[in-house]
């Protein structure tokens, strides 16, 4: 399961920090594992991802599927990230994941897809 | 004394005997989370489903009778296993956190009002947070916490301060299911005694572990599961002072909890019987009196005291990994659980890497967010070790973090 790729990724994130201003930004944990993952996005005219950064904390298989996840979809339109699917980002992966370790690799997804889908930002709901 | 032999133990318990991952022989230190079973209490479960499966108490013929014998039997011999004075102080519930739910819905609903306090500590399990946290926002009480050292034990001196005329109710674990520390319990439940208050005591993870002696604690309440000491699952078990269980009003209205049932109204059956609606885990039950035969035969004394040796020997060897920090107090003053961190490894890469090598730890927050919020840290690897565990076992278990060390670049 920890192919180098992984381990790589885990010590150096691609698309790792903040962008701001963004035109939209969600954060979910899994308070389970303690995973957080924060993903900003920024879309040009054509409604397509112009640019997109994450952060976080967590395990490796929820780090490295924040970078492969943000680096693929990057020129995607909002409604080719609407139709991205679960077995999409675990194809990325490319590794063999249990029950209880999918959902570290998909909360990324979750994070980007409920800022698609325009949910308040839990964060902004607390304020 | 001399000291159990764990190799000839584990002989006792089919599973430790499995290979995982094809040729790896299972390394299992998960214990604090649920404990394997000897092949006693695998034995008497079967043999009541084989032998004299039938429903307990009103049953006039031969099976009930005999299953009626073995489902009470257990009851005594637990009751003689923690020296309650009287088996009806015994309850069977499902596991602690039910037994915790029936003190705080039946004596709490009665006997907690606006402004009063019930006091816990930082080190508790969600099971006995939660219950308590129901009931104050139900009857506007409050619920104070005790805070524990940077040592992982717990504050004393606070703990006292915290103790006034407004706390009803003080419920705390003897054993802390993720620092191992072993909590003062005497001292405890004599201060709660003395402002008048009543003492609930979380067994969860002492019973299984250390002598309990209800009558020499004083406690009011202890609460402990089955699974958690070499019996099955789905049973628990609800001590009280009777007095106080006389009291109560049932928790759940039913079947067998019943004298007699009128349309206008019921009454209550005698103890412990009031507390027990429904058709109990009749095999639970004759298991967990199994697995009770067991322990003594071996001496919880011997255990407590073996346990102590391979949680030195354990925290010994950890402190040899690089970058490792053992939560909690040393050897002398816990139980057989060293839950850690390692710089730069999530805790579930930690367990999933230990996987790989045939060894079961825990990872996460152990039902003890509170505790892990305080440390700053989001979950923890935690080992925990029963009478089984070998020194082999924790020679695996630190070669795997070292082999962690490498996957994660570490070294």
């Amino acid at each position: 399961m920890y192919r180098d790729q992984i381990i790589d990724l885990y010590e150096n994130p691609l698309n790792f920090g903040s962008l701001e201003p963004s035109d939209f930004t969600y954060e979910e944990d899994n308070p389970l594992c303690g995973d957080v993952i924060r993903i900003y996005v920024r879309v040009d005219d054509d409604n397509r991802i112009a640019d997109v950064r994450w952060s976080g904390v967590g395990c490796a298989i929820s780090q490295a599927s924040a970078s492969l996840l943000t680096e693929d979809i990057k020129g995607k339109t909002l409604d080719e990230i609407k139709a991205y699917s679960k077995e999409d980002l675990l194809e990325l992966l490319g590794i063999q994941l249990s029950m209880t370790r999918i959902k570290c690799a998909l909360l990324s997804l979750k994070v980007l897809k409920a800022g698609v889908y325009g949910m308040p930002d839990p964060q902004e709901l607390r304020k | 004394m001399m000291m159990l032999d764990a190799k000839v133990i584990r002989n006792d318990f089919p599973i430790l005997l499995k290979e995982v991952h094809r040729d790896k022989q299972l390394v299992y230190l998960d214990s604090a989370a649920t404990s394997q079973k000897p092949q006693a209490v695998i034995e008497a479960m079967n043999g009541y489903y084989r032998n004299y499966n039938s429903n307990v108490h009103r049953g006039i013929h031969r099976l009930s009778e005999e299953a009626t014998t073995a489902y009470e039997g257990a009851r005594e011999r637990i009751a003689n296993f923690i020296n309650a004075p009287d088996p009806a102080c015994v309850i069977f519930v499902r596991n602690t956190t039910e037994a915790l739910n029936l003190i705080a819905y039946s004596w709490g609903r009665r006997n907690i009002g606006a402004g009063d306090e019930i006091l816990l500590t930082e080190m508790e399990h969600h099971s006995n947070i939660v219950p308590w946290q129901l009931l104050a926002e139900e009857k506007g009480a409050v619920v104070r916490y005790v805070p524990f050292t940077e040592a992982g034990l717990l504050d004393l001196p606070k703990f006292h301060e915290y103790l006034t005329e407004r706390t009803k109710l003080v419920s705390f674990a003897s054993m802390s299911n993720v620092f191992g520390t072993i909590n003062p319990s005497k001292e405890i439940v004599k201060a709660t005694h003395d402002i008048g208050a009543l003492a609930v005591i979380d067994g969860a993870q002492s019973v299984p572990h250390l002598p309990v002696d209800v009558q020499d604690f004083d406690c009011d309440f202890l609460a402990f599961s089955g699974h958690k000491m070499c019996g099955p699952t789905g049973v628990g078990v609800l001590y009280g002072k009777r007095a106080l269980l006389e009291e109560m009003p049932p928790f759940l209205g039913g079947g067998d909890m019943i004298r007699r049932v009128q349309l206008d109204g019921s009454t209550w059956n005698d103890l412990p019987w009031k507390f027990e609606a429904g058709t109990p885990g009749i095999a639970e039950g004759i298991g967990l009196g199994a697995a009770v035969d067991y322990l003594s035969n071996i001496g919880m004394g011997a255990i407590h005291a073996y346990e102590q040796f391979i949680t030195g020997y354990a925290l010994e060897a950890l402190s040899e990994v690089k970058g490792i920090r053992v939560l909690g107090p040393g050897a002398a003053q816990k139980g057989g659980v060293a839950a850690f961190t390692i710089d730069g490894v999530h805790p579930h890469d930690i367990s999933q890497l230990l996987d790989e090598d045939g060894v079961a730890i825990r990872a996460g927050h152990h039902c003890a967010m509170p505790l892990h919020q305080k440390l700053s840290i989001p979950a923890s690897a935690r080992a925990s070790f029963y009478l089984y565990t070998t020194t082999e076992d924790i020679d695996r278990l630190v070669t795997g973090l070292n082999r962690v060390r490498k996957v994660f670049r570490l070294d």
